[in-house]
């Protein structure tokens, strides 16, 4: 088996060293009554070319968002990752490496890190952020737990706007928590009230920003009030590209930021692996979940970085830990922030505007068609109010060709209002032509 | 005395190179990506354009690789050489995974596009899960925690969510003494008081100890098997039964699962969760630190609880059920995380475990168990074994060797990284003191284990002789050189800034 | 300082009128090593005997210091914040870390003092 090194001259020769007359015999603390005798009831091994048969064959079953025009975004943006990026993440010293707990031997690792938290703080308008959670559901779910540690406060107030999913895994997170979820109904009109939600046992309210719906409102006056009652702002990201564009949420007075990165430098993978950013202020550093790199210098003087603040995290501190969080997503923040250094300050801020004037092409050719657009302020993705149900509408032209975009109903099953409406978004890896298609057959389904 | 070799001019030492932050290589304007013009719109941003600039820095294609290939030239890793880490499974990550993972009909699927376009998708979750259920002899499997961490905060919630259901909620979970750190985390995520248990003087869990800890407070018993000190809880049966009688759950972290895969079934073992690592046991790559990919297995009791999402075959096709309206008879606890699950870890676990098979995953264990119990047998003689053997996928030492002679596990490590070795496991189960535990993995030949073995026997006789300042200087041919960590807590600098100079702190 | 008296969790007191000044001993710094960072209570937090009060923490690890007395926090060492080194350098001086204004003298008069606490850590060691 070409993984196995071992060959059967090998194994004698070991069992001899040992002093066993069997691999059998190492396993005699096993009990009999559970010890199987023959492999379990699974295929035998393959080469390489079996295995890529039977999986090509899986994939191409799937339609790839690349081969079609494609309008998808409901959390995930489809966007152009330059070449280099998935080359230089393949290169068997990240790939293959561990977690730098020897610093000595992962300063390419933690240097990196190093960059990436400046970048998310630079990005993000905050002082300080980590080396990266699992995706920015979680990140999100990670904040409201920060915040009621830093205010000793146990209620979070979720604001209509945020993603369904966003606001699930936050609910999830805190189930056993002795904590007073508010989720605040989807915000379809725009007009929600959520600093009236901001109580005496408010810890944090989270708002997303461009919104579920694609909408961006100012968050300052949610800032302003939240920190009035003594809560904190946390601010919810889906689409980090956003901030290319947009004013920084720490500019408008956010407290944490947790946002999905994937849109730089990692493919749309089915939904996983993602990678979450958190970011945050000085002040509350300790309290910050996840893994952070620090500078610092070796004993000949020379700047070098090493994992810090560990005392915070669960191999020390247990039960006290700031969360139970183990891995990162390391090789996912790695493509980001490759990716955002090919970019640039002028790339970044091309890269935004290029997908905002292409949302903006959607939206004028949308009413063009004479479709109902219900935003009136957006980044890259909007809601279009259709005359009659959107999956299956959806269905039907993905048979013909076409990714639309996604129905509410799949966020937000059950509800009548919601089953007409549709989230379209437009990237830079968006044509024209695509446009064209997208609203003639639009037009015609309705 | 030498203290390195002679500096260069530059600081760079032949293919070893220095290299700057990102950040110290700007130029204005510069950029690495070709993108056209943005055609003048109206903008739509509600007045909340970005006025100010964000500080990122500026560098061309040429400037951007060689900067990643320089830092990647400072990182060890699986492919340069050998990692003993104890229970973290440095296996070979095989590069077949990384181009199946990497064809569009699986990389560039969206997770909402409509199921009709991602059937290819959803029978590979739903094989993976097959697999997975075999293996471990368990009827569901929940697929989406995003790392280990993740899953065993999904088995526990689970486990509380069964229980409240049954009108008997607990407040205590039982821990063994050598935990991992996530366990009693996890625990407390989910509300609960954490207990220790001790070990016998045979490093497995007191019987007697879990049994006059159960009682009708106990949500649930969090065990490794094999355990922390490599070793198979040879009383798991009886464990089992126990915990069951007192109404509590089982469950199991399922790290070492490599000593065993193929050979025994958890399921068989009256495990009711245990989260699997593909990240460890299943070959998908550590990647400095992530991503991982938790799914946990779960059993009859608990499978009602599974969190959203799941996928089902119905009518000639697989589905999504991603809303618990969807899911009659079913009271998932929640969602763990957006979307579905980490699908990139999962083409990647498939790729391996259909290369290996049935035949080849037991082979696969049998070497890992193999190849530690001779590191045991090779090096009884020179380190100090608290528990004897024959051990797991894994053998612990402590450092009663090191006794007298002025040199630290710490201190040891260090000099193993001169010799080409990345450090085993150290000062972990905390149970032993000093603890050196070491996970060889069966994609080690035999050939790497006795030029380790070598090593360690030199290493360990050096020490022995009073060889302690060579110790303490190590290590001297690494990039850096002990770093200083108490500095970097005391006064964290966790990012650049523009005010920073370059090689010195800021003020 | 003959004027100390020590818990066998490695906290000592001393004891000026009703405020006792505490802190962790000589032998506790050494064994957690550089000290990186502590976390001090609230002034006015009521506090139980061999209950939480601070935690200290070095590169590797984080200890609880636990209050030796009952009574409630009057001063918190804010020094500590700039320059946790002060619980190394000295740590029955500058680098005490919290003040209580104590309930029962009693319980200061039942701790150890200086040489039973030095024969308690030989013993330990």
């Amino acid at each position: 088996m070409r993984y196995l090194p071992l060959t059967d001259s090998d194994r004698q020769d070991m069992l001899g060293a040992i002093g066993a007359p069997s691999v059998d015999a190492l396993f005699r603390d096993v009990p009999d009554s559970v010890h199987l005798s023959a492999p379990v009831d699974l295929p035998s091994h393959q080469g390489e070319l079996e295995v890529e048969r039977a999986l090509t064959a899986m994939a191409a079953e799937n339609v790839a968002a690349g081969s079609v025009p494609f309008f998808l975004g409901a959390g995930a943006y489809r966007h152009h990752v330059p070449a280099s990026v998935d080359h230089l993440i393949q290169r068997g010293e990240f790939l293959t490496s561990y977690t730098p707990y020897q610093p000595e031997v992962s300063q390419g690792t933690l240097q990196y890190l190093f960059e990436f938290q400046t970048q998310v703080a630079l990005i993000t308008g905050m002082d300080v952020a980590n080396a990266s959670m699992y995706d920015g559901a979680t990140s999100c779910a990670e904040a409201a737990l920060m915040a009621r540690r830093v205010t000793r406060r146990p209620d979070v107030v979720l604001s209509g706007g945020l993603h369904p999913h966003y606001t699930e895994t936050t609910e999830t997170l805190l189930k056993f928590l002795d904590s007073k979820i508010e989720v605040m109904p989807p915000d379809i009109e725009g007009d929600e009230d959520v600093i009236a939600r901001i109580g005496d046992g408010t810890a944090c309210v989270i708002v997303q920003y461009p919104d579920m719906f694609g909408r961006v409102r100012d968050l300052q006056p949610i800032a302003d009030a939240c920190h009035e009652a003594g809560a904190l702002l946390v601010v919810a990201m889906s689409e980090i590209v956003a901030l290319g564009a947009l004013r920084a949420p720490g500019d408008l007075g956010a407290d944490i930021v947790a946002a999905e990165g994937r849109s730089l430098g990692n493919p749309l993978n089915f939904g996983g692996p993602y990678v979450g950013l958190f970011a945050t202020r000085e002040k509350y550093v300790r309290q910050m979940p996840g893994r952070l790199a620090g500078e610092t210098e070796d004993v000949d003087g020379k700047r070098g970085w090493v994992l810090t603040l560990s005392t915070r995290e669960q191999h020390i501190r247990r039960e006290k830990a700031t969360s139970n969080i183990c891995t990162n997503s390391g090789l996912c923040a790695l493509a980001f922030t490759i990716h955002l250094s090919l970019l640039g300050e002028e790339g970044f801020r091309r890269l935004a505007a290029l997908n905002h004037a292409k949302t903006v092409s959607l939206a004028d050719s949308l009413a063009k068609a004479g479709l109902e657009i219900v935003n009136d302020t957006f980044f890259n993705e909007l809601t279009l109010r259709l005359g009659s149900p959107a999956a299956p509408l959806v269905d039907r032209l993905a048979a013909d060709g076409i990714l639309a975009g996604v129905p509410m109903s799949r966020l937000l099953p059950g509800n009548d209002d919601f089953a007409n409406l549709l989230l379209v978004s437009a990237t830079e890896t968006v044509t024209d032509e695509d446009i064209e298609r997208l609203c003639a057959a639009l037009k015609e389904a309705v | 005395m030498e203290t390195g070799p002679t500096e260069t001019h530059t600081g760079n030492r032949g293919l070893r190179m220095e290299e700057p932050l990102i950040f110290e290589q700007d130029a204005p304007g510069r950029t690495g990506v070709d993108l056209p013009e943005p055609p003048p719109v109206q903008s739509r941003l509600g007045g909340l354009e970005r006025k100010d600039a964000i500080g990122l820095p500026g560098l061309s294609e040429p400037q951007v690789v060689r900067h990643y290939t320089r830092l990647s030239q400072k990182n060890y890793a699986i492919d340069t050489g050998f990692y003993p880490l104890g229970s973290c499974t440095m296996k070979h990550n095989p590069r077949l995974n990384e181009k199946m993972a990497r064809l569009p009909g699986f990389a560039d699927l969206h997770p909402m596009q409509p199921e009709s376009t991602v059937q290819g998708a959803l029978k590979l979750i739903d094989t993976l899960a097959h697999w997975i259920k075999t293996l471990t002899g368990m009827p569901a499997v929940a697929m989406s925690p995003a790392a280990g961490a993740h899953g065993e905060l999904c088995g526990l919630m689970a486990a509380r969510a069964a229980l409240e259901a049954r009108g008997d909620a607990r407040k205590r979970v039982l821990v063994p003494d050598s935990a991992h750190g996530t366990n009693p985390a996890t625990a407390a995520i989910c509300g609960y008081s954490v207990e220790s248990i001790p070990l016998t003087d045979r490093g497995r869990v007191d019987l007697n100890a879990l049994k006059a800890a159960l009682d009708g407070d106990v949500a649930a018993f969090m065990l490794t098997n094999p355990n922390t000190c490599g070793l198979f809880e040879d009383e798991i049966l009886e464990q089992a039964e126990v915990v069951h009688d007192a109404g509590a759950f089982f469950y199991c972290d399922g790290a070492n699962f490599n000593a065993i895969v193929g050979r025994v079934r958890p399921g068989d073992l009256g495990i009711d969760c245990m989260h699997l690592n593909l990240h460890k046991t299943f070959s998908t790559p550590h990647g400095g630190g992530g991503p991982g990919s938790g799914p946990v297995v779960l059993s009859e009791a608990l499978a009602p609880y599974a969190p959203l999402p799941w996928v089902v075959y119905v009518d000639g096709g697989f589905e999504l059920i991603e809303h618990a309206g969807d899911a009659p008879g079913a009271a998932p606890y929640g969602r763990m995380k957006a979307f579905h699950g980490q699908m990139g870890m999962f083409v990647r676990a498939l790729a391996y475990m259909t290369s290996h098979g049935a035949d080849g995953l037991r082979q696969a264990s049998s070497d890992a168990v193999l190849n530690a119990n001779y590191l045991l047998a090779q090096l009884s003689d020179v380190f100090s074994l608290p528990y004897d053997g024959p051990c797991m996928h894994e053998v612990l030492f402590d450092d009663g060797f090191l006794k007298g002679t002025d040199v630290t596990t710490l201190d040891f490590a260090k000099a193993m990284i001169d010799e080409g070795f990345h450090p085993m496991t150290m000062y972990f189960p905390l149970v032993v003191h000093g603890a050196l535990l070491m996970e060889p993995t069966e994609t080690e030949s035999r050939e790497s284990l006795d030029q380790f073995i070598d090593a360690m026997r030199n290493l360990a006789a050096r020490a022995k002789a009073g060889d302690a300042a060579a110790f303490h200087n190590a290590p001297m041919h690494t990039p850096r050189r002990r770093l200083d960590e108490t500095a970097a807590a005391r006064r964290p600098v966790l990012r650049w800034r523009p005010d920073s100079v370059q090689g010195e702190a800021a003020e | 300082m003959s004027d100390l008296r020590f818990s066998k969790e490695h906290e000592w007191v001393r004891l000026e009128g009703d405020v006792a000044t505490v802190g962790i001993s000589n032998f506790a710094q050494e064994q957690l090593g550089d000290v990186v960072f502590v976390e001090l209570p609230d002034v006015g937090k009521t506090v139980e005997q061999n209950g939480d009060a601070c935690v200290v923490e070095s590169v590797k690890a984080a200890s609880e210091v636990y209050a030796p007395v009952d009574g409630e926090i009057v001063e918190v060492n804010v020094a500590l914040e700039e320059d946790p080194e002060l619980v190394n350098q000295s740590p029955t001086g500058d680098g005490w870390f919290i003040k209580i204004c104590i309930s029962d003298p009693a319980q200061v008069e039942a701790m150890m003092d200086e040489a039973a606490y030095n024969a308690f850590t030989a013993s330990e060691g």
